[in-house]
């Protein structure tokens, strides 16, 4: 776990999640949920699967609308601003996905410049390009600039998908699922360019996972989502001694050893 | 209390009505979509790069099949009108017939049926796989607006495209045509076609182009509609596929319909 909180007082909040209710017809995942994300801070939700931990950063990004309660993004309520507004927001929040969603029609260095070329228009050919080689050496996969989507293996589509997500500089990450599904070596390079971009980008993070060493590894605080809330939340080290026996079944020590 | 048994009843008996309800939502999100449609192709910012890109994928990729397919049926449809007119002594009309047939309604048709099944089933596969594989969602977190860059552009390509490949495939059918009229009858190219285009009208050329128009924007919105809107997984992309073709092609059929009928009062 790592050392540093930034749960003080005198950090500011970016993003803020009060009483937030969410269903599927009858199927409730989220009920008087409430969740704070500091500045600078990664935060790991933690639950099993189907419990709608993706729900709560699709409801942060905009994709989806909650059925009530606050949720405001760097101090902009996300389903009260116009869709222009919520565009502007986007380019301040990446959100990388569990299968990466690569543009299976467009090569490496097509799927970085997308978000750019149509975001940031005040920028030269030249410029683009040397941010693309900048994310792509950033994520340690420059030799992959030309290949297609589907040449690309599990780990190495999920790191040009973070790449993708951080060419706009975002200051709030919202990554979903980053290590599923990958081996444990590449789990752990996953995790390791995910500390990274904190400590380069200075990006706040919300972590989505069931994977505990993952959970370990790169969150400054988690929060653990059950029974459609987050009343577990703090230190790994906290939310695992806690005894709660809701908690407790899904942290199995020897596993993490 | 209601007992199950009751509630059962109750259930089966507001299926239909349900089922009705489900229709009239379904048709709210068609008219919604396309309204959209409308609202985001000429509202600025515009994907120029991409719409050209699409014209020339819908265009230029289906030209081929468009040619083979307008060439056999100008041949074809020459040789068959040929012994019906013979019994009359009135080949020499063959030209005018073959042009009016070709440019009121088989081009159009034709051109319509072949880019519903090429088209039409091509966006509603990339469109539903885009969506199964949150690529759609990708566009939409990378504050692109994906119905901007994916749907209009579609839908606005196929309908400048359509009325282009249109007369592409009377001019190739009545080349078909006049192949079959040169060997059989001896007619030189220039007297066919001052012959067809004689008994051709600018009402024949209007109705072509909106029929053209009319298909290209139904083929691309109905498989735009479907892919965007396909459910999860891969059986999803391959139901979207084929809805895409068989709907527009029953539309195609609806409008050709109405668009004769239409025509038909401006010719009395």
């Amino acid at each position: 776990m790592k050392e540093k909180q930034f749960t003080d007082e005198s950090v500011e909040k970016v993003i803020e999640i009060k009483g937030l209710n969410k269903s599927f017809g009858s199927y409730t995942v989220l009920e008087n949920a409430s969740l704070d994300v500091y500045k600078g801070e990664n935060l790991v939700v933690l639950g099993k699967s189907g419990t709608g931990k993706s729900v709560l950063i699709k409801i942060i990004i905009g994709l989806l609308k909650p059925d009530s309660g606050l949720v405001s993004v760097l101090n902009q309520v996300v389903d009260e601003i116009s869709y222009k507004e919520l565009l502007a927001l986007r380019l301040r929040v990446g959100f990388s996905f569990q299968n990466s969603a690569l543009y299976d029609s467009m090569t490496v260095r097509e799927n970085l410049e997308f978000p750019l070329v149509r975001n940031r228009k005040d920028l030269s050919k030249q410029e683009v390009n040397s941010s693309v080689e900048e994310m792509l050496d950033a994520v340690g996969l420059s030799q992959t600039i030309n290949q297609m989507p589907s040449e690309l293996s599990g780990g190495q589509r999920k790191r040009i998908g973070i790449a993708r997500t951080l060419i706009l500089r975002p200051e709030i990450m919202l990554y979903d699922e980053p290590t599923a599904g990958l081996d444990p070596i590449t789990s752990r390079e996953i995790n390791k360019l995910i500390n990274d971009v904190q400590e380069r980008y200075h990006t706040s993070a919300i972590i989505i996972t069931h994977d505990l060493t993952c959970a370990k590894e790169v969150g400054n605080r988690v929060a653990m989502l059950i029974e459609r809330n987050f009343e577990r939340q703090g230190s790994f080290e906290q939310v695992f001694n806690s005894g709660d026996q809701q908690a407790q079944p899904f942290f199995d020590y020897n596993f993490i050893q | 209390m209601a007992t199950e048994k009751e509630l059962n009843a109750n259930h089966n008996e507001l299926k239909p009505v349900g089922r009705f309800a489900a229709w009239f939502i379904s048709l709210y999100e068609v008219f919604k979509f396309i309204g959209r449609f409308f609202r985001e192709a000429f509202l600025p910012p515009y994907e120029l790069k991409e719409l050209v890109r699409q014209c020339y994928e819908i265009g230029y990729r289906s030209a081929l099949l468009i040619s083979t397919t307008g060439f056999i049926t100008g041949l074809v449809f020459t040789k068959q009108s040929r012994p019906s007119l013979s019994e009359f002594g009135a080949t020499s009309w063959l030209p005018s017939l073959v042009g009016i047939a070709l440019l009121r309604t088989l081009a159009p048709l034709l051109t319509g049926l072949i880019a519903a099944g090429k088209v039409g089933s091509s966006i509603g596969a990339e469109l539903g796989s885009m969506k199964v594989s949150e690529q759609i969602d990708a566009m939409e977190v990378s504050a692109t607006n994906p119905f901007k860059f994916l749907v209009s552009t579609r839908v606005l390509a196929a309908t400048i495209t359509m009325p282009i490949l249109t007369f592409y495939t009377a001019m190739v059918g009545m080349l078909g045509a006049l192949l079959n009229v040169s060997v059989n009858e001896g007619t030189s190219a220039t007297t066919f076609f001052q012959s067809a285009l004689e008994s051709i009208t600018y009402l024949d050329i209007v109705a072509s182009t909106v029929k053209a128009i009319l298909f290209g924007f139904t083929i691309a919105i109905v498989g735009c509609y479907q892919g965007y809107h396909s459910s999860k997984g891969t059986e999803g992309v391959g139901k979207a596929a084929n809805s895409s073709v068989v709907t527009a092609m029953f539309l195609i059929f609806v409008e050709e319909v109405v668009c004769v009928q239409i025509f038909s009062l401006f010719n009395t």
